[in-house]
């Protein structure tokens, strides 16, 4: 298969939606295996912190989640600029299915960033460059989810999700960089790709595990959602009614 | 915990529910796709302008 072909063919809900069932469940059994590795690890074996104690043990929920949940905004950024250049109908489909798992992900890192921060800073909230644009990364979710629901022609919804989600981006590397630029509570990046974490590895290899797993749930999630728009937007297709008169899902 | 078993138990409290709530709900709406996609078959028939052929008109 050429290049050309698989652009096509990704292109084509009926293809995805043949390909991506396997996938999704080893994707969702990889998922399981690792949050629960990691999750037991962070939580019973690796040491406790010499100054947080046992409270740097949200971590393990917290950098996975924020991590996450920026990477599914690039996504729907990506997806964003195909839909408006290319017109391809998946494109629409993939920031539509990323919304609620985005959106969900940056609340639990808010909350669990909160959870963290009353033991640590002495409040649950504090209006830090970091936090503060993880708050508009939350606002952007529920305009992209809100601008969908507001607007009934759906080709139209769909471009005007694609430009916000587009114009959206600017905030990842406001989030990325917001602790390089501004002095803020929040500490500095966990992983850098240019040197070694600052922490032993019984206490990073566990939220490795978990990054990976986090990643690999995204995925699963992602192909489930997309298969479920696949099936109510080619609802009145032959190949959706086969299935329905077929076998269930 | 060491006095940090309420904030700690509470973050992983909402995971699970997070995770939870995103794994349940596209399993209750595939579900209902199905359910509701056998109704519409079995009450109107085969959909104006679908081709009826093979498989389709199997139930």
């Amino acid at each position: 298969m050429t290049l050309k072909e698989l652009w096509h063919r990704m292109g084509s809900p009926r293809w995805f939606f043949r390909i991506s069932r396997p996938l999704s469940w080893v994707l969702g059994s990889l998922a399981l295996v690792l949050l629960l590795t990691g999750s037991i690890w962070g939580l019973a074996f690796a040491p406790p912190d010499y100054q947080q104690g046992n409270s740097f043990r949200i971590m393990y929920v917290h950098v996975p989640t924020a991590i996450v949940a920026q990477s599914a905004y690039m996504l729907m950024g990506a997806a964003g600029v195909v839909l408006l250049v290319w017109r391809m109908k998946m494109a629409d489909i993939v920031i539509a299915a990323t919304v609620p798992f985005g959106m969900t992900m940056t609340m639990l890192a808010l909350f669990t960033g909160a959870a963290w921060g009353k033991p640590t800073w002495g409040a649950w909230w504090v209006w830090d460059a970091r936090t503060t644009s993880v708050l508009v990364l939350l606002f952007l979710y529920i305009g992209l989810y809100a601008l969908r629901q507001a607007i009934h022609r759906p080709e139209t919804a769909g471009r005007a999700c694609a430009l916000l989600a587009v114009v959206g981006t600017i905030n990842i590397p406001i989030i990325k960089y917001s602790v390089d630029w501004w002095l803020t509570l929040h500490q500095g990046a966990t992983f850098k790709l240019t040197e070694a974490p600052g922490m032993p590895p019984e206490m990073w290899l566990p939220l490795a595990v978990n990054v990976l797993g986090i990643y690999c749930f995204f995925g699963a999630n992602l192909i489930g959602r997309v298969r479920l728009a696949i099936l109510e937007r080619e609802r009145n297709t032959q190949w959706v009614r086969e299935l329905v008169a077929g076998a269930a899902p | 915990m060491g006095g940090h078993g309420l904030y700690v138990w509470l973050s992983y409290g909402a995971a699970v529910i997070i995770i939870l709530y995103n794994v349940l709900s596209v399993r209750f709406k595939l579900h209902r796709f199905f359910q509701q996609a056998r109704d519409r078959e079995r009450r109107h028939g085969p959909a104006p302008g679908a081709a009826v052929t093979g498989d389709s008109t199997r139930s």
